[in-house]
């Protein structure tokens, strides 16, 4: 195992940032840290960083008890969400900086950055300063900087987060073929569902400090175990104590053994999928996602009396979870909604 | 609608302050308490310790004698003509620095910062060269009362220009474009939408430039002669006390005209910190 | 707008340019027409004599002197007060702050009663031969006194703006405090350092009162420049005067246009 989190606790006076979290990273992996912002997730990956220390708890690095020793002897690269360019030097130097502090000779410090620069796609621009280039260049030129003294562990604080939504799409692939590339234990920080989804092998939702779960993507959107994890790595409707996912909504035309009337409020297309906004006879509110073919072929249209059941949901309990049965919910659960 | 249920957020967490090595800082706080010591706190403690050395009676008549009244008198009125004076004109040259454009301007505010510079005996020499006995303008300032006030002039120069110029620099036009199309002539659209806003920066420079004025010394040597009962100012009466020997009384008037600034820069300090709050 | 008006442009214009031209522009212009009045070879004699030369030499080897130990202390205060936590910040402020609110006379005046012969520390100094007042320690003393806060106060917002991100990121690249104080964070100021550096040397350079009181204003000896210029102008050696105060206001002009190009530099 390269990375082991054993039961951290991180305060900053009276506020928790950090609560008894433990933590499994298997080497070689891509994992994501995801939650909404307080979660804690940043200050965890600090503690691995070295950049803060913990109240109690253990840091393994692999094997080794890292938990005394400080950032600048953990050999992990970290990549800040502004860059932390090193502003007064070249794109060439800021790579370059990890291998002049270990005095490699000059030959061998300009080789390797050439060759990382090449796989950072910044070849030509290593005489450039960092306010020449733009976002996603300096965050490219940053993770060279970070990969230039072959850590142990890459870690990335929201690498995206100050980047257009265009460049910030095109980064994650990018960060996903790099990892096949390079394969160095790979922990990422995000507050975007999508991207930790999309990037990350394992996904740890992080919330108020506490871990709430753990495990790869599909795991986590199919078989979430808290109504919190459930919201957060995708869209949710709410019946009552029933959660259902917009594209397990049923829309059909004519009453069926456990559908509800609703209305349609409204129609929003999405190109290849089509939003459609319900209010039920009681008053409450859902949404259904299904797609263009799906639509045109009900023929829904704004103000339509259609009717809706959940094909497949979850009913969180307090202290423990009940998986649905077959899918399909009781009458009696619909009409608790 | 739906009810996607996030969890909550809580504040961002303090971020806690970085020192590369452990120890350092403890360390560097002493270095920096011990230079501070020999430099400022202990001349400091032995002025405040001196002024006291011959009780109070001695206290009292180094700072009423009439020599002291007259002083202190002469350097307040004659600093507060000049705040007024530098409210007025630092305002007016602050604004022609940031809202005119003509040639030669960009020199014209780089010399506003020269009396930051420029060694005080030098400014009594200019103006000597100009306002004094040999005057090629008739004009024979030197050694009156008009001496002290134009020497001061000339030292509190930037204090408020510097203070209002870049207050001025982000001041939204639009909002005067808003007051003229309301119906305001210029005079009621400065006093009620501008002035506002550089209350605070003209306060904190008026603080400044009192606190320096009172204290001033090397300008006022050659300009104003510093004579008794005629240009003297506090600074001068200190520094023939001490001359003649007097510590303890030069002492006395020191802590007076040190207490004095320090009161009007706490006073002013919290000022604008009000006028800040309600500022447009 | 307001002041669109011709009228009220060209008014706010005239009286600043005129205000400026009275009191600093005409002024300056007039001391170097007075040394050079009676000739430039004149000129020169009055200042080349041994006391203005030893004044001049004088006035640099303290500026020299006072300088880099303000210019260290400033960087290393500057860090601790951004850097660091710890309480008493407001105090040690208020502190390097104090030199702007003390009459240049008050300072020598309490440099005086610590450090001459009477003074806190005069047995001690006695007995171990070092003289502080009317000599060079005690003129750098009040020099230091009086440039304390410039190369902080410069240096504090810098380090704020900059933030601490670059240095975290060295310390995960492996350098050490010196490697990350070296490499990252002086370059990262140095543009606020200069121009901190370069306004202490202008008003080092330009010291008077407090350095009247400590030095003793023995010619020859312990007089600075500035103290053999007002010397020279009380004992009617007009030229001499003058042409020494052309001399400290060139050199001022000089700094001004250093600061300048800093300040420039710094927002880039």
């Amino acid at each position: 195992m390269s990375i082991i989190v054993e039961d951290t606790t991180k305060r900053f006076g009276d506020f928790v940032a950090v609560e008894g979290v433990s933590l499994t990273v298997p080497d070689g992996s891509l994992t994501a840290l995801l939650g909404p912002s307080g979660s804690g997730k940043s200050t965890l990956l600090r503690i691995i960083a070295g950049l803060e220390s913990p109240d109690s708890g253990r840091i393994l690095i692999q094997g080794n008890d890292a938990t005394q020793t400080p950032a600048q002897h953990r050999n992990v690269g970290f990549v800040f969400q502004h860059y932390a360019a090193f502003k007064h030097m070249t794109v060439h130097d800021n790579v370059a900086f990890g291998l002049k502090i270990r005095k490699r000779e000059k030959g061998e410090i300009n080789q390797r950055v050439r060759e990382l620069l090449a796989l950072v796609h910044l070849d030509g621009l290593a005489g450039r300063y960092p306010s020449q280039l733009s976002g996603g260049q300096r965050q490219r030129m940053a993770l060279a900087r970070a990969l230039a003294v072959e850590p142990k562990v890459l870690l990335l604080d929201e690498p995206f987060g100050a980047l257009d939504a265009q460049v910030r799409k095109e980064l994650r692939a990018w960060l996903r073929r790099l990892h096949d590339e390079v394969h160095v234990t790979t922990i990422f920080v995000t507050h975007d569902q999508e991207e930790a989804m999309e990037v990350a092998e394992q996904i740890v939702v992080m919330n108020v400090g506490r871990v709430e779960q753990s495990g790869p993507p599909r795991e986590l959107y199919e078989h979430p175990k808290s109504e919190f994890v459930m919201g957060f790595v995708g869209a949710v409707n709410r019946l009552g104590s029933l959660f259902v996912r917009p594209h397990d909504v049923e829309i059909l035309q004519r009453p069926e053994r456990g559908t509800d009337e609703a209305m349609i409020e409204h129609l929003v297309h999405l190109g290849f999928e089509v939003r459609v906004e319900l209010v039920l006879g009681d008053g409450d509110g859902l949404w259904a996602q299904i797609t263009q073919a799906e639509a045109e072929q009900l023929e829904l249209e704004k103000g339509q009396i259609v009717y809706v059941r959940p094909s497949h949901g979850r009913v969180f309990d307090r202290d423990e979870v009940e998986p649905p049965g077959d899918g399909l919910p009781s009458t009696e659960e619909l009409q608790a909604a | 609608m739906s009810s996607a249920v996030t969890g909550t957020s809580g504040a961002a967490p303090p971020r806690p302050a970085y020192w590369p090595r452990p120890g350092g800082a403890a360390l560097g706080r002493g270095l920096v308490t011990a230079y501070l010591s020999i430099i400022v706190l202990l001349p400091i403690a032995a002025l405040i310790a001196q002024s006291t050395d011959g009780g109070w009676s001695a206290f009292w008549s180094a700072i009423s004698s009439p020599e002291a009244v007259y002083s202190l008198k002469l350097t307040l009125i004659a600093s507060l003509i000049v705040v007024a004076i530098n409210v007025f004109a630092g305002t007016i040259i602050a604004w022609v620095l940031v809202r005119d454009n003509f040639p030669g301007k960009s020199a014209l505010n780089a010399v506003i910062d020269l009396p930051f510079a420029l060694p005080t005996v030098v400014a009594g020499i200019t103006l000597l060269a100009l306002y004094g006995p040999s005057s090629p303008i008739g004009v024979h300032a030197a050694f009156t009362k008009a001496a002290v006030v134009m020497a001061l002039a000339f030292v509190t120069l930037p204090f408020v220009v510097r203070a209002v110029q870049p207050v001025l620099m982000e001041l939204d036009t639009e909002m005067e474009e808003a007051a003229a199309s309301l119906g305001a002539g210029p005079f009621t659209t400065f006093r009620r939408i501008i002035l506002p806003s550089l209350l605070p920066a003209i306060l904190a420079g008026s603080a400044l430039a009192f606190a320096r004025a009172i204290g001033e010394f090397g300008s006022l040597v050659l300009f104003s002669g510093l004579i008794a009962f005629k240009t003297e100012v506090m600074s001068g009466l200190i520094f023939q006390q001490i001359g003649n020997g007097n510590e303890t009384g030069a002492a006395a008037q020191s802590v007076v005209l040190l207490a004095i600034a320090l009161v009007v820069l706490l006073v002013f300090g919290r000022l604008t910190k009000w006028s800040l709050r309600h500022a447009g | 707008m307001l002041a669109n008006g011709r009228a009220s442009r060209w008014g706010l214009r005239t009286f600043a340019l005129g205000y400026l031209a009275m009191l600093l522009l005409i002024p300056l212009g007039m001391i170097f027409y007075r040394a050079f009045e009676h000739g430039v070879g004149a000129a020169f004699d009055s200042v080349t004599t041994p006391d203005a030369l030893h004044a001049f030499y004088l006035t640099i080897v303290v500026t020299v002197i006072a300088v880099p130990f303000n210019t260290v202390f400033g960087v290393g205060c500057a860090l601790l007060l951004v850097r660091t936590n710890f309480r008493g910040k407001a105090l040690i402020n208020a502190i390097i702050d104090l030199p702007f609110a003390i009459s240049p006379v008050v300072i020598g005046l309490s440099l005086l009663l610590v450090y001459s012969e009477t003074g806190w520390f005069g047995d001690w100094l006695n007995a171990n031969g070092i003289q502080v007042i009317f000599a060079l320690p005690g003129i750098v003393l009040a020099t230091i006194f009086v440039t304390l806060p410039f190369v902080v106060r410069e240096v504090v917002p810098v380090l704020h703006e900059i933030g601490d991100e670059q240095e975290q990121a060295a310390q995960t690249l492996g350098a050490n405090w010196w490697q990350t104080f070296w490499r990252i964070t002086l370059p990262a100021i140095r543009w606020g350092v200069g121009y901190g550096v370069v306004i202490g040397t202008a008003r080092a350079l330009g010291e008077f009162g407090a350095v009247a009181v400590v030095s003793g204003r023995i010619a020859g000896q312990t007089q600075t420049a500035t103290i053999w210029i007002s010397e020279a102008f009380s004992r009617y050696d007009y030229t001499g005067a003058y042409f020494g105060a052309v001399v400290l206001a060139v050199l001022a002009v000089a700094a001004l246009l250093a600061m300048n190009v800093f300040k420039r530099k710094e927002a880039a």
